[in-house]
């Protein structure tokens, strides 16, 4: 288990039933998005290509942090991986919504739902 | 002719860790200026797609010279101007989301959004109803801090998420 903290971004990630999860908590923004990427890298980089990432304690997210997953959506899928977002806030949902990105992730209500549905079209 | 004076301007150096900053004094102005609270998130939004894109396009062509946001908050309407000197840029440093997005989320949460090119720049104007009712500044006579125990009661503006 990895942690890293900063005032505006807090991310955390671990393994689950072989899917990693990232815990993302604070503000994606033009700022702080640079450090999800890395992880998003770090983590295809070591042979994580099943990725949930948990936004349900993000209380920001711009489209640099879209740009963000939809990078790391992409490289999962060059490993033919996957991304998964879990998130139930309407706030976050609405900039989603607003660029059409709801027809490219996976959306969850919780991890356990994500992980449950990424096994079952294994 | 001289341009009308804001309700509150702000600028700062094109650095990324401003753009909160930014966020931040807007989404303030904002409710201050009679901005329903359901709205404040939209505000908050697109004043930081606004900023993100003028950072990046002072740090591509002008680093040395400050972003400018000005906040109007009159006639029921509250409006947020931001100029970025220099061309258009694209979307933050990840060219996987195409150019323009940030304006088109800016374009599906502001009520109303110009976007002019100037020779200094580009400017984008974007504007929110606000109650006049309920707000508490102009542009001039604004208690400072925001605090003042004088000022009109405002709406719905308990349990606010900000």
């Amino acid at each position: 288990m990895a942690l890293e903290e900063s005032v505006d971004l807090k991310l955390d990630h671990y393994n689950k039933d072989g899917i990693e999860i990232v815990d993302v908590e604070g503000e994606i923004d033009v700022y702080t998005a640079p450090r999800l990427r890395e992880l998003l890298i770090d983590l295809v980089n070591n042979g994580h290509h099943q990725i949930v990432v948990n936004m349900e304690k993000v209380e920001f997210l711009d489209s640099t942090g879209l740009g963000v997953l939809v990078g790391g959506l992409k490289r999962v899928r060059a490993h033919d991986g996957s991304l998964d977002l879990v998130c139930t806030q309407e706030r976050i949902l609405k900039i989603f919504r607003i660029t059409g990105l709801t027809k490219v992730f996976g959306i969850h209500d919780t991890v356990d739902e994500a992980i449950a549905n990424r096994k079952s079209e294994k | 002719m001289a341009r009308e004076m804001a309700t509150v301007e702000v600028t700062f150096t094109p650095l990324p860790a401003h753009v909160r900053t930014a966020r931040l004094v807007a989404t303030a102005v904002a409710r201050r200026s009679g901005v329903p609270e359901s709205l404040l998130d939209e505000v908050r939004l697109a004043v930081g797609e606004a900023c993100s894109r003028a950072v990046e396009a002072h740090r591509l062509h002008c680093p040395g010279q400050p972003v400018r946001i000005a906040l109007t908050g009159q006639d029921g309407r509250f409006e947020i101007e931001v100029v970025n000197a220099g061309a258009a840029p694209g979307t933050a440093e990840n060219k996987l989301v195409p150019t323009g997005f940030s304006l088109a989320v800016i374009a599906g949460l502001a009520d109303d959004v110009q976007i002019s090119e100037t020779s200094a720049g580009t400017s984008v104007k974007m504007s929110w109803p606000a109650s006049p009712a309920t707000g508490a500044v102009g542009s001039g006579g604004s208690p400072p801090g925001g605090q003042s125990g004088g000022s009109p009661p405002r709406a719905n503006t308990a349990g606010s998420p900000a």
